[in-house]
């Protein structure tokens, strides 16, 4: 993998951070339009979900174009989208809830939606902070099984982008469409693996 | 860069356009438009300036939202679900010439002219809030007259309990109306003593002028205490019917969206509440304010439901 593939994937990820940014500041035309906390909140998530979904993909692509090297971006494309998902989740917390804790944990309680995205959300804290190569270290085996909370938190955070639809379900729907696809591989992957291990084992 | 309007600029009566003229005029410009002959604007686009009194006394004293706001953040899913579909996507609309349908329980019924059914109503500029059942708001200077006025003229018989609406079918200018995000064409109706009401207006402007495609030209219902759904567009059907007719809204999810759809903090939609909401305008630092009652006219309305559970016929 060429060396300049992990600065360029960085930049690329940062690009439709720096877009909100000048659309929330409002440089020239770019605005965020008539109900910013809205536009922003949903961006934030839009994008977060886009990249945890682009994460999925990276086995999947390492393996069916024999590029193991592929898995080095892994990394940066998680901690990219926990970071826009922290930021979806801190704008709603500051910019539309204002902080009213009350007012929140009523929401998280009574609306189901919150409460699939706040659990997806946490789940992909303990990914977050054991991401360094220290961490894989310590945990070895273990790192990886807390890891597979990928899968959860993806499929929460589907469920959550369709329920909070008012009408316009084609994103959520393509999302939930293309988390399908990448698990079903897993699956599928998993099944050959096994099969293949028992085949080359005799059976006693 | 759009200019910002000037709200206080009130035209001379020299200079306003009779209604009929204006309609006629927009005939002309449609027929020109879609000959290709001018190209059709919406980015810059307003409407006609309309004669019309301001009512103090049924206005709000809330200053309004822009009417660069008001008229690219809309719902409008005939055009498009995007918020600014319906201002980008409605230019091939032609809202002249106009027709609508009176039909059902009354004595006058038929195939009225759009000018013919609004002349001799007076216009007056109602400045009402508008709560989107999406849990955001807008202050609007509507133009138009009391729906009662309306009905009184077409002479609804004893049969007459409800009055349906139904919006124009026309998936050629409507590209929204080719997808099934709700059966077209969209319908919605209220009670008779919802429409007789004189909050209740047939609006035909906003902004001292005629309205825009995307706000529901030529001619929609404006019901300020109900969710902003019930205010259907487009309209070219008035049916008077015995029975409670059919709402697009609760036909797509009933459990969700119901007939009655009257503004209430207290019953929430099923997946958000319902109690606070975000009015539009505010910029990135403005609060959410919490939900009125029946949109702040509770004590013009509330009487019309004393006895009706309001958290069931929601």
């Amino acid at each position: 993998m060429p060396r300049y593939a992990k600065p360029a994937l960085f930049v690329l990820c940062c690009l439709p951070l720096l877009w909100l940014t000048l659309r929330a500041i409002g440089v020239g035309p770019l605005q965020l339009g008539p109900n910013p906390v809205a536009t922003l909140i949903h961006a934030l998530g839009s994008w977060g979900f886009r990249l945890l979904l682009l994460t999925l993909c990276v086995s999947p692509a390492a393996v069916i174009w024999r590029k193991p090297a592929l898995l080095k971006l892994r990394r940066l494309l998680g901690l990219f989208s926990f970071t826009y998902l922290t930021l979806h989740f801190l704008t709603w917390l500051i910019l539309d809830q204002w902080l009213s804790w009350s007012a929140i944990a009523r929401d998280i309680i009574k609306r189901p939606y919150i409460t699939v995205g706040l659990a997806a959300l946490l789940m992909l804290v303990p990914l977050a902070v054991t991401s360094t190569d220290r961490w894989l270290r310590r945990l070895g085996r273990r790192w990886h099984r807390l890891h597979s909370l990928i899968y959860p938190a993806a499929i929460l955070g589907a469920i959550h982008f369709w329920w909070q639809v008012k009408a316009d379900w084609r994103e959520p729907l393509l999302c939930a469409l293309i988390l399908a696809s990448l698990l079903a591989w897993r699956v599928a992957y998993r099944h050959r693996q096994t099969r293949a291990n028992r085949q080359r084992t005799p059976s006693h | 860069m759009r200019n910002k309007p000037q709200v206080t600029h009130r035209p001379l009566p020299s200079e306003i356009t009779p209604l009929a003229t204006y309609l006629n005029r927009r005939q002309v410009l449609a027929g020109l438009i879609a000959s290709g002959l001018l190209a059709g604007q919406q980015a810059e686009a307003r409407g006609t300036p309309l004669k019309y009194a301001k009512n103090p006394r049924m206005s709000l004293k809330e200053s309004s939202n822009s009417y660069e706001d008001i008229t690219t953040y809309n719902n409008f899913y005939e055009f498009g679900v995007d918020k600014t579909d319906p201002s980008e996507n409605s230019g091939k609309f032609r809202p002249a010439p106009w027709t609508v349908t009176v039909s059902g329980e009354a004595a006058v019924t038929g195939r009225f002219a759009l000018e013919d059914l609004i002349k001799p109503h007076a216009l007056e500029e109602r400045i009402y809030r508008l709560r989107c059942v999406e849990a955001w708001s807008m202050v609007i200077p509507w133009v138009g007259f009391p729906l009662g006025d309306l009905i009184k003229r077409l002479q609804p018989t004893s049969r007459a309990k409800y009055v349906a609406f139904k919006t124009v079918m026309r998936p050629s200018e409507m590209p929204g109306q080719r997808f099934p995000v709700l059966e077209w064409p969209y319908v919605e109706g209220l009670r008779m003593d919802e429409a007789m009401h004189p909050l209740t207006l047939m609006a035909v402007g906003l902004y001292g002028e005629t309205l825009l495609n995307q706000n529901g030209a030529p001619l929609r219902l404006v019901v300020p205490w109900k969710y902003g759904f019930k205010g259907i567009k487009s309209i070219v059907e008035i049916r008077f019917t015995e029975r409670q007719p059919p709402t697009s809204w609760n036909r797509s999810a009933p459990n969700e969206y119901g007939f009655y759809a009257n503004v209430n903090p207290a019953v929430d939609h099923p997946r958000w509440s319902q109690a606070t909401e975000r009015r539009i305008g505010g910029g990135l630092f403005a609060p959410r304010q919490p939900t009125l009652p029946f949109n702040g006219y509770a004590a013009q309305v509330a009487s019309l439901y004393s006895g009706l559970d309001l958290t069931r016929n929601y």
